[in-house]
């Protein structure tokens, strides 16, 4: 029983690239000491990342499962372990165990369909797996409609690769707006759930939110008013997390652990659930 | 069915304990606990043990790894060992339906190496209790008192000791115990279960009943509100998890111990608010929906995840630990009052 797989026990990651997004968002490159992939995953699945003596916590992995050289996490700093996770040097080893978590329908409901996603500030690190994913297998997606807003311009999580890369895509379009003026931006300014109300998209999308609660909320009652059903808008749930299998009990809401039973859902299976999320 | 005259019991634990480590229920200052049996120690005749057993299986704090941390470098030291085989003897129907309650969320899949390690090792032998007490309510979640389940089932009277092997690994320790043990037919038995069956009728909370609760009830019950004065007095302290036998939340934390890290599981509660704080929020903001949570889940959430199985056995301790005298059956008394009257 002792050489059973045991998914508490992580592999050693080493950090190879640390890109600095926005004042408190860093992107780091993860890969195995001898260079590969740490494991498989599909888009909107997560992983756990720790640092010994300090602890672990989860965070979506960023890059698309057809990237098969390394992994990637975007990490907004906010607690003792992000803290510490940006204040490392490239070479630095941590810890990591996952995946966990459903992921996207990418290849069933997803699979045909027009795409639009929607997110805000540090929500684009899920969506940016599912995002790349639909580019990499472009025949097998209609368009794709890209709404991402943050506070300011400095704030837009991969902005390079979103200007370099996704709005240069044939079918694909990149709609950014900031919450607040700024002299160097002459793109859209305003919230990201009344933006989409503006664009005013036709409802035979798929579309997937992903962002801080308020703005999902704003975001679906707004796509809801311009004719959206809940069926077809997923978003992601985030809760406090320590297993990610569905054993520790901390991401239980109703009879459903958002760790393995999540983050993914969609919105009609959010109203099956009690209001504790 | 084996039995062997309680003269001789102090045999029959040297002859366990020979080969493997015996753990009973021994009277301590603090009450009943399970301890090592050791030459000269008596088994208690508590009805149960102040803390469950769960700690055989679940320990409230246990070493899951370590690290070693050299500049950038680091690596991850398995501590895993294979555990040595045991055996818990007085174990009381409540408590071995426990482990069935544990066994569910531990041994799926992924499995928990490091319960299922103690759980493969652990032989059960369980014993029918004779004298059930008022807060007792096991049978409210169709448990008999009087046929526990586990691996050697036991029945004591007053001078004799009945032993009944139901699996495989019973089997194989009644074997070994032969030579101190008679065959015996189970008239006896069957006498004191009537008997117990009798006891378990007059008990105070015999009618209670969690017809109302279970499987997928969860809109029916989470806005309830009646949670706010149930839960109005709730200190959070947590007592009522730590003393529960199926309450299984925990963890994961690092300690430093200057040579090395170690990373450690432990009990943890929602009763705390702790629990589930987040950076943007804390979904249960209030002890009203931390003590929610509590009940909920055993009553309603668990048996939607579980065929209908309750997370609570009826033991009884948390009526008698709560510092506020709140427990589980005030909470099915008031929410789930059809049948309960
Ligand atoms: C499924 C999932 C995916 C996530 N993906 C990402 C991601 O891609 N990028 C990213 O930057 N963050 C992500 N998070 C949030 C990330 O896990 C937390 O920011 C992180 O755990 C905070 O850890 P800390 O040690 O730095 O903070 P702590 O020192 O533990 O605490 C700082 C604050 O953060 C709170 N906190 C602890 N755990 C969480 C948590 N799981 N979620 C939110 N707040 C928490 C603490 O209670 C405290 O208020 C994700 C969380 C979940 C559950
Ligand atoms: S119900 Fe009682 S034992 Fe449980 S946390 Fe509240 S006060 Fe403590
Ligand atoms: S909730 Fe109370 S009565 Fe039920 S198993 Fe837990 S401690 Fe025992
Ligand atoms: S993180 Fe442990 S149950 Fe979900």
């Amino acid at each position: 029983m002792v050489d059973m797989k045991e998914t508490l026990i992580p592999v050693v990651g080493v950090v190879t690239d640390i890109r600095i997004d926005t004042p408190d968002v860093k992107t780091f490159r993860v890969v195995t000491p001898d260079g590969k992939k740490a494991f498989d995953h599909m888009p909107g699945q997560c992983a756990m990342l720790s640092i010994p003596g300090v602890g672990e916590a989860m965070f979506s992995i960023t890059s698309s499962p057809t990237n098969t050289e390394y992994m990637e996490f975007s990490i907004k700093k906010c607690g003792c372990v992000t803290e510490w996770l940006h204040s490392m040097e490239v070479g630095q080893q941590i810890t990591i165990r996952g995946p966990y978590g459903n992921a996207f329908p990418v290849d069933t409901a997803f699979a045909g369909h027009d795409m639009l996603f929607i997110a805000g500030g540090i929500g684009l690190a899920p969506l940016r797996s599912v995002i790349n994913y639909c580019r990499h297998y472009r025949d097998r997606y209609g368009k794709i409609d890209i709404v991402y807003g943050s506070r300011s311009m400095q704030d837009l999580v991969d902005y390079r690769e979103i200007i370099e890369e996704w709005s240069k895509d044939a079918g694909v379009s990149v709609h950014l707006t900031i919450d607040r003026e700024q002299p160097e931006w002459d793109g859209h300014v305003g919230f990201v759930p009344n933006y989409v109300k503006e664009l005013g998209f036709s409802t035979d999308k798929i579309a997937i939110l992903c962002g801080p609660p308020i703005m999902i909320k704003f975001t679906l009652a707004g796509l809801q008013e311009i004719g959206f059903d809940k069926t077809q808008v997923y978003t992601t749930l985030e809760l406090r997390m320590k297993c990610g299998v569905g054993k520790c009990g901390r991401c239980n809401v109703g009879a459903k652990y958002v760790c393995k039973d999540g983050p993914v859902f969609r919105c009609d299976q959010i109203d099956e659930l009690p209001d504790e999320y | 069915m084996r039995k062997i005259s309680l003269a001789n019991l102090d045999a029959l634990f040297a002859a366990i304990a020979a080969e493997e480590t015996l753990y009973l229920p021994q009277d301590t200052e603090k009450g009943a606990v399970y301890a090592e049996w050791c030459e000269g120690a008596t088994l208690s005749n508590a009805l149960n043990t102040v803390r469950s057993p769960k700690d055989f299986f679940f320990p409230q704090t246990e070493n899951l790894m370590d690290f070693k941390v050299e500049g950038k470098s680091i690596e991850i030291i398995d501590t895993r060992k294979e555990c040595e085989d045991f055996v818990i003897f007085g174990v009381r129907a409540c408590d071995v339906r426990s482990f069935e309650v544990l066994d569910r969320v531990f041994l799926s899949e992924p499995v928990d190496t490091y319960y299922k390690n103690r759980r493969d090792h652990g032989v059960i032998i369980s014993m029918a209790c004779t004298r059930p007490a008022e807060t007792c309510f096991c049978q409210t979640f169709g448990i008999d008192a009087a046929a526990p389940e586990g691996d050697i089932v036991c029945h004591k009277t007053e001078d004799t000791l009945y032993l009944d092997a139901k699996t495989e690994k019973g089997e194989t320790l009644l074997a070994r115990l032969s030579a101190l043990t008679e065959e015996c037919d189970t008239s006896a038995v069957e006498a004191q279960q009537a008997l117990i069956r009798e006891r378990m009728a007059k008990l105070p909370l015999a009618n209670l009943s969690a017809s109302d609760f279970g499987a997928d009830k969860t809109m029916e019950f989470f806005n309830r509100p009646e949670w706010k004065e149930l839960s109005q007095s709730c200190l959070g302290c947590g007592t009522c998890t730590f003393v529960c036998p199926t309450c299984q939340c925990y963890d994961i934390k690092d300690f430093d111990t200057g040579h090395g890290i170690k990373r450690f599981r432990c009990w943890d509660s929602c009763m705390y608010s702790e629990f589930t704080r987040m950076a943007h929020g804390n979904n249960r903001l209030t002890q009203v929906e931390r003590f929610r949570q509590r009940f909920m889940h055993k009553l309603v959430y668990y048996p939607t995840n579980n065929d209908g199985l309750f997370s609570c056995v009826g033991c009884g301790r948390c009526l008698a630990k709560c510092p506020i005298n709140m427990n589980i059956v005030k909470v099915m008394k008031t929410l789930g009052g059809k049948d309960n009257g």
